[in-house]
């Protein structure tokens, strides 16, 4: 009996698409290039190792909090409480540190991995285990743990006068010859990278996101990682808290407030696929920088500030629609056959 | 087949209950080492739970399992699958995103000290692939495959976790002739290393072809187990449905009157070219072919989802164009789809609502909906149907195939169509199930309906069919009156070129 197989599309054209999907990456970069060449023809500033340090600085924070926020996006989920988890450790952080004088100050570092290990964890119960959609439960802990910022603080913020003088160096410090804020950084790129890659827990990320029944089928064990994703979050956003008291040389109410949209964008743009099942940390740091570069070459041809809010919602959008597209051509070359 | 070997898994005095329903009865089960066990019963018999407690995803009520003969318990899938059991469904389960060779080594990925050892993964698939015929490279993501080679996909994964028991759930349904006898090649491999496999298909033919004992299950409870080689279809149709059924095509003959539908030349661009054909009224024109042969493709044209690119329709001699359903529907066309879930109904929504989704506007006044008269609309239809439900106000999703099937018929015979395609009307349906909807369209063409059946089992073609046309790679290749029409002849005409 002869076999009859469904005809899929043209190949050559259906491998076009195929090879954009996974060069994705590439028109990134390019994007990149190219809007770096713009900037640069309007003001030449943009292209001087200061500038290029700033614009690192501006995005080490973002990358740490985007990377957890891809973890979380791919299992399906989402986390919009990270700025206020950021805002709540760096205040608890920053009282600890200007309370306790004598304490060395690096201890600030695994103080605020710890408490936003706490934050993370309670957002990983009420998602994992009370089987609450991550949106909704989020978003009140949004609410709740920025609330909770004015409770400690009882809404006084820190001033940069009264932190000691080392909490500074945690982030602006250069005993390497880089700032540490970006070598903390690339610590957290590198160790993201081998967690997904490399870590059957890393993988079971992708699994739980990719298909959830399958998943249950598999014997994956379901809420053990998402409950894993959401501590994470809270981890970096944590590191991040006290990376952004340092930086700043402040602890205020409204430290990092707003500041999960970029945390989104930035995967989302580098694409990291919002349905999940998919995305990696490469895209993840080119998205950042992207978003980067265009704060700053936004700031450098002095346009406003509130057009930055615009040009990274549109982004999004552009981001989102672009794969979703991509998305629909490549089902339909699968669907699109003789039957 | 080994009888002094002990059974891999054996079943005894099982039952289970789902709220007030009793899905299984007292039943027992065996299988052994390097059998082929099919598993028969009509939709609702207990298949599926029985399955279901095999693989660990639920409990029994009472009843004892054995593995190897040692009494043991599956908490969950993890446990049922550390002793090698895992079952294959007619949906392959994949991970889209992921590539094959994680698919198949999911969870269990291959570690060394830096972690999970991709060289190792992608060598072990690459083994497996191979053995299993499939020449595809183990990165490719598993979304861009085709059903039968997701299917393979998931028997490789079997073979990877040393499957000592394969249950295999309905797996042709999706598949070409071709990738049927490529699954049975692989199925016979498995079988002579020693794996033993529960087959569930609703086709006997194929039960006949691979499978070595037959058990049948009837409303829960065990029927008789026997041998393949001594067993006639009859007498499985009579342990599934407890009564013979002497006529499964009871088609009767109606003098056919005038041309519904004439198709001249008809072409879509890639899926079908130069279809002409007549259908009269109170005729069953039958389209036999293989998969992907274009038959569907000449009903979404007909029915205007895909809309012909070239060529002419003329319904009772007038030339019309149908370019979108509603056309279709305006024009009294109605078309019973191939895939009842994706297209034939909205699942979250009541029967009632289903049947009357098409022809709301009638119990509408205002737009306000008189749902009292739909209710009993539907009422009246699905009782014509004999639908098996709680109450027409039951979601669609929470009925068996079979009910869905009628559910999806009732809806179009309530647009009262002059003519009504269907496309795999008894797919996935039970064999009591079947007979009805044969003598429904018996009855419909009686009445004067004009009926195109597109169906890619020969037996109900040649039974239900006055005429039958042939395709065969989007050309018409045959065109056969019922007399002299048979299985040679249609086979020939849809796979030899």
């Amino acid at each position: 009996m002869i076999a009859e197989k469904p005809v899929v599309a043209s190949p050559p054209e259906r491998r076009f698409w195929q090879i954009f999907v996974k060069f994705r990456e590439t028109g990134i970069i390019i994007f990149i290039v190219l809007l770096s060449v713009l900037v640069t023809l309007r003001n030449s500033a943009f292209l001087s190792a200061d500038n290029f340090r700033d614009i690192l600085l501006n995005i080490s924070i973002l990358i740490i909090v985007a990377l957890a926020q891809t973890m979380v996006i791919i299992t399906r989920g989402i986390d919009l409480s990270v700025g206020s988890m950021i805002g709540l450790t760096a205040m608890m952080v920053s009282y600890t540190v200007t309370g306790l004088p004598g304490m060395p100050v690096f201890l600030a570092i695994p103080l605020g991995m710890a408490l936003g290990a706490v934050l993370g964890s309670l957002n990983g119960l009420i998602i994992a285990v009370g089987g609450v959609p991550p949106i909704i439960a989020t978003l009140g802990m949004l609410s709740i743990y920025r609330g909770l910022i004015f409770f400690y603080s009882n809404g006084k913020w820190i001033n940069a006068f009264e932190f000691p003088p080392e909490f500074r160096e945690l982030a602006k410090g250069t005993p390497l010859g880089i700032p540490n804020l970006i070598l903390f950084a690339i610590a957290v790129i590198i160790a993201v990278f081998f967690f997904l890659k490399y870590t059957r827990r890393g993988r079971d990320i992708y699994a739980v996101g990719s298909n959830p029944d399958a998943a249950r089928f598999a014997g994956i064990q379901i809420k053990q990682t998402i409950f894993t994703v959401y501590m994470i979050s809270g981890i970096l956003c944590g590191l991040a808290g006290v990376l952004w008291a340092s930086r700043f040389e402040s602890a205020q109410t409204n430290t990092a407030l707003g500041f999960e949209l970029q945390t989104v964008a930035a995967p989302v743009v580098g694409g990291v696929n919002i349905f999940g099942g998919s995305g990696n940390v490469l895209g993840v740091v080119l998205g950042g920088f992207l978003l980067g570069i265009i704060n700053n070459s936004l700031t450098l041809v002095q346009i406003s500030p509130f057009w930055q809010l615009a040009a990274q919602g549109l982004l999004i959008l552009l981001a989102v629609v672009v794969d979703s597209f991509i998305l629909r051509r490549l089902k339909r070359f699968s669907s699109k056959r003789k039957r | 087949m080994t009888a002094d070997k002990a059974p891999v898994i054996k079943i005894e005095h099982i039952s289970k209950a789902f709220g007030g329903i009793q899905a299984l009865k007292d039943v027992n089960f065996e299988v052994y080492p390097g059998e082929v066990h099919a598993l028969l019963g009509e939709n609702g018999a207990g298949k599926s739970t029985l399955i279901k407690i095999m693989t660990g995803v639920e409990q029994p009520d009472s009843g004892q399992l054995f593995f190897e003969g040692q009494p043991i318990h599956f908490a969950n899938t993890r446990a049922a699958q550390t002793h090698g059991i895992t079952a294959i469904y007619q949906e392959p389960s994949l991970f889209p995103d992921l590539d094959i060779a994680e698919n198949i080594m999911v969870g269990r990925q291959p570690m060394r000290r830096g972690g999970v050892d991709w060289k190792k993964m992608y060598q072990e698939a690459g083994t497996l692939l191979k053995r299993l015929g499939l020449s595809l490279d183990p990165r490719t993501k598993a979304r861009e495959l085709s059903v039968a080679q997701q299917q393979l996909v998931e028997i490789a994964r079997a073979l990877s976790i040393n499957a000592r028991v394969l249950i295999m759930d309905e797996p042709t349904s999706s598949l070409t002739q071709g990738e049927v006898e490529e699954l049975f090649a692989i199925v016979r491999q498995l079988r002579a290393s020693g794996t033993a496999i529960v087959f569930i298909s609703h086709r006997l033919e194929e039960l006949f072809e691979i499978a070595d004992r037959v058990t049948t299950l009837r409303d829960g409870s065990y029927v008789d187990t026997r041998s393949m080689t001594a067993v006639t279809t009859d007498e499985l149709i009579r342990m599934m449905v407890g009564r013979s059924l002497d006529q499964l095509f009871p088609k009767q003959d109606v003098k056919a009157g005038e041309v519904v539908l004439e198709v001249e030349n008809l072409s879509v661009e890639g899926a079908f070219s130069n279809v002409s054909f007549k259908l009269r009224r109170g005729e069953i024109l039958g389209m036999a072919g293989l998969i992907g042969a274009g038959r569907t493709n000449v009903a979404r044209a007909i029915f205007g989802i895909e809309p012909a690119t070239s060529g002419i329709i003329k319904l009772n001699g007038q030339v019309v164009t149908i370019n979108s359903p509603e056309k279709a529907m305006h024009l009294k066309i109605g078309y019973v789809p191939e895939d009842r879930k994706e297209h034939g109904l909205v699942l979250a929504m009541s029967i009632a609502n289903n049947i009357t989704l098409p022809v709301i506007a009638k119990f509408a006044r205002f737009s306000w909906l008189n749902k009292k008269r739909e209710a009993q609309a539907a009422r009246d239809g699905s009782v014509q149907l004999e639908v098996k439900m709680a109450g027409v106000g039951q979601k669609v999703g929470q009925l068996s195939g079979g009910n869905q099937q009628k559910v999806v018929l009732a809806k179009w015979l309530g647009t009262k169509p002059r003519l009504l395609i269907l496309d795999e009307p008894t797919r996935g349906i039970d064999v009591g199930t079947k007979a009805a909807v044969h003598r429904l369209m018996s009855e419909l063409a009686a009445q004067g309906m004009a009926i195109l059946m597109i169906s890619s089992e020969l037996p109900e073609v040649l039974g239900m069919s006055d005429r039958i046309l042939v395709m065969r790679a989007g050309q018409l290749t045959g065109e056969f009156s019922r007399a002299e029409a048979t299985p040679e002849k249609l086979m020939a005409a849809a796979a030899i070129a």
